[in-house]
């Protein structure tokens, strides 16, 4: 079966006074159909800038689409007018951004903006798009629906206008439901209810879900498929216990490293990558990430490693030079 | 929400008594009318006769006083030059006066709006270039000077209009332009800047992930936020015309209120220079209030806060 989402070969710079920013460097990965695909990277890494190119959002100027394709089930959005793209956008593709404070429209009830899109791809009117309105807000558990309808974004708290946000993505039932950093601005609690939140919707639609995040916690809880990404380009990719398992990529295992482990919980103390992201108006020569890895070879500084299979699990890939699983070995070896 | 209008009701009161204060304290400084009223020559009698008819010859604050007693009532005494009662003589040019201003309001408002949305949604292109020039120079441009060529050009070279006057809607068409030439430009710049901060937003980008038609976008979520700042700026010049355009009444020979004033002023007319700067300040003071409130209409965020 064909994959619901396959990007190909996506290029995205920006024009800056600094220079041209390299911002997404020909990024090729697809999504199965009821998959959950979990991106993850530091900040700058291109996660956003992906989406807004493939969905027709991106700022042009200062953005630049260089190349790619962008193929949604069977049709190439990259292809698309504007207007056939409008006609996807909220409809069979759902989006839901970070920052619940500034993304929802200031003078426009809450119920207006819910039923903008529902008036815009369904044929719902009169009291059945009012029920669907209260049915959505139930579904993403803001009490007291009916009243709510009514209020501004400012009567709602970050975590009630986060899920207003979801209801909104997911409100004409889309198959494919892009997040965006959508828990990074809430508390745990909050994030935790809109991780179940997000189960129950692909448990009952089906729904297939593209969720980017800083936080690994998060795709492990959520993910099926983790996506490391580094500089515009992925850095490793595969099903999620495998790759938290045995990672193959030193920014990965860095990551991961990053994590608090159930021991280390009580202190709280972070591993931090040494370094700074790279500047992507001058990007490195070779391997992104070589800059700031200790276990780079003289090939990583100067040649961009492919993407290739790890071997044994299948859908497992990493673009390294170095063989890190090897070298993990190595390590344990002489500290014993 | 009625404890803000009551507020806002004292503030009101309060800067209407600050400017009457002022004009009339002011006004006194001016000279002495009797001299002016009297033909040239008069004795230095009949002066003092006159003044003590005026009221002029009691000490200061004994004549601030009764002054403000009256106008309190609405009387604002008997017109030096007219005979009349003078706030009677303002109010007769209040029909000319608005009608120039919201003449000039509305002109400025469709054209300044349609200008300054262009500008904003072609960025970068070379529409936006010249509407942008345009405004600089509508808002740079001298008002009489405008006025004047215009009064050239149309009225004396093509006699197409009458170069000046009041009464027919010919009459209305130059001073109204010249007026509105300014007003659109200010319109324009503020709304082009505001609706280039609000494209900026987030949740115009949310907007468009929902694939809203492009219409729904700019009218429901990009003008409807930037038209915010355009009604403060379209209420303050609204009240500075309504108080008298005096270089366009004065050029166009309008009989409006900033033209009386002016010549109130030279003819040391007290009563009148004060019922005109008072009428004047009342309607800047309530077109402020009114603003105030449809804030509160335009942003939920406000009208809550209240
Ligand atoms: N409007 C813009 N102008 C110039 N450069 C930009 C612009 N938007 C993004 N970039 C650059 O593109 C690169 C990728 O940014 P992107 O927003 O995709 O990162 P991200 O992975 O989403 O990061 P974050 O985790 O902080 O959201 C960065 O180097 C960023 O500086
Ligand atoms: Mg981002």
């Amino acid at each position: 079966m064909a994959p619901l989402l396959d990007i190909r070969n996506l290029t995205v710079e920006f024009d800056t006074p600094e220079g041209t920013v390299h911002a997404v460097n020909s990024l090729s990965y697809s999504v199965e159909a009821g998959e959950t695909l979990g991106i993850v990277g530091e900040s700058g890494s291109g996660k956003s800038v992906h989406i807004l190119a493939m969905m027709g959002l991106l700022p042009m100027p200062p953005g630049r689409i260089v190349s790619g394709e962008a193929w949604f089930d069977g049709q190439n959005l990259m292809d698309m007018s504007d207007r056939e793209l409008r006609a996807v956008r909220g409809g069979q593709i759902g989006m839901v951004f970070q920052d619940p404070m500034s993304s929802l429209n200031p003078v426009l009830t809450v119920g207006r903006q819910l039923r903008e899109v529902l008036v815009r791809h369904t044929d719902l009117t009169g009291t059945k798009l009012r029920a669907r309105m209260i049915e959505l807000l139930e579904i993403v558990g803001i009490p007291h629906p009916e009243a709510r309808l009514d209020q501004y974004p400012h009567e709602f708290s970050g975590g009630m206008r986060q899920r207003v946000m979801i209801a909104i993505g997911m409100a004409c039932n889309p198959r494919l439901l892009v997040a965006d950093e959508a828990t990074t601005a809430l508390d745990v609690t909050v994030q935790a209810q809109i991780l179940d939140l997000v189960r129950q919707l692909k448990q009952d639609f089906g729904t297939t879900v593209l969720w980017i995040t800083h936080d690994m916690g998060v795709v492990a809880e959520l993910a099926d498929t983790i996506q490391v990404m580094y500089g515009g380009r992925i850095m490793e990719r595969g099903p999620v216990s495998p790759v938290f398992r045995t990672p193959h990529s030193a920014y990965t295992h860095g990551l991961l490293k990053s994590l608090p482990d159930e021991g280390a919980r009580a202190q709280r103390r972070l591993y931090q990558i040494n370094g700074s992201p790279p500047n992507m108006a001058n990007p490195p020569k070779g391997d992104p990430f070589a800059p700031r890895n200790p276990y780079a070879t003289e090939r990583c500084l100067n040649e961009v490693p492919p993407l290739r299979d790890v071997g044994d699990v299948p859908g497992h890939k990493v673009a390294a030079w170095y063989d890190l699983p090897a070298l993990l070995a190595q390590e344990n070896e002489v500290a014993k | 929400m009625l404890g803000f209008v009551l507020r806002r009701l004292g503030e009101s009161l309060l800067a209407v008594w600050g400017v009457v204060t002022i004009v009339f304290f002011v006004t006194r400084i001016l000279g002495d009318p009797a001299a002016l009223l009297l033909p040239i020559g008069a004795s230095a009698q009949d002066i003092d006769a006159l003044r003590a008819q005026l009221g002029l010859d009691q000490p200061l604050m004994l004549q601030y006083v009764q002054f403000l007693v009256k106008a309190v009532q609405g009387d604002f005494g008997t017109s030096f030059q007219h005979g009349r009662d003078a706030m009677q003589v303002v109010l007769e040019r209040l029909p000319a006066t608005a009608t120039l201003a919201l003449t000039a309001i509305a002109l400025g408002l469709v054209i300044g709006g349609i200008a300054g949305s262009i500008a904003a949604l072609k960025r970068g292109k070379t529409i936006e270039f010249i509407v942008m020039t345009f405004a600089l120079l509508g808002q740079a441009t001298p008002v009489f000077w405008l006025g004047i060529m215009l009064i050239l050009f149309f009225g004396v070279n093509l006699g197409w209009l009458p170069t000046g006057g009041y009464g027919t809607l010919s009459h209305l068409i130059l001073p109204a332009f010249t007026l509105a030439v300014f007003v659109s430009a200010s319109i324009a710049r503020l709304l082009r800047s505001s609706m280039l901060e609000i494209l900026q937003e987030d949740y115009i980008r949310t907007a468009k992930a929902k694939g809203l038609l492009r219409h729904t976008v700019f009218v429901w979520h990009v003008a409807r936020n930037a038209l915010i700042p355009v009604v403060t700026m379209t209420a303050i010049l609204t009240g500075e015309l309504l108080g008298g355009s005096v270089v366009t009444e004065t050029v166009f020979s309008w009989p409006g209120i900033g033209r009386l004033i002016i010549q109130a002023i030279e003819a040391k007319d007290f009563p009148v220079i004060q019922a005109g700067i008072t009428l004047i300040a009342v309607i800047f003071v309530l077109i402020n209030f009114l603003v105030d409130l449809l804030y509160g209409v335009l942003d939920p965020r406000i009208r809550s806060a209240r």
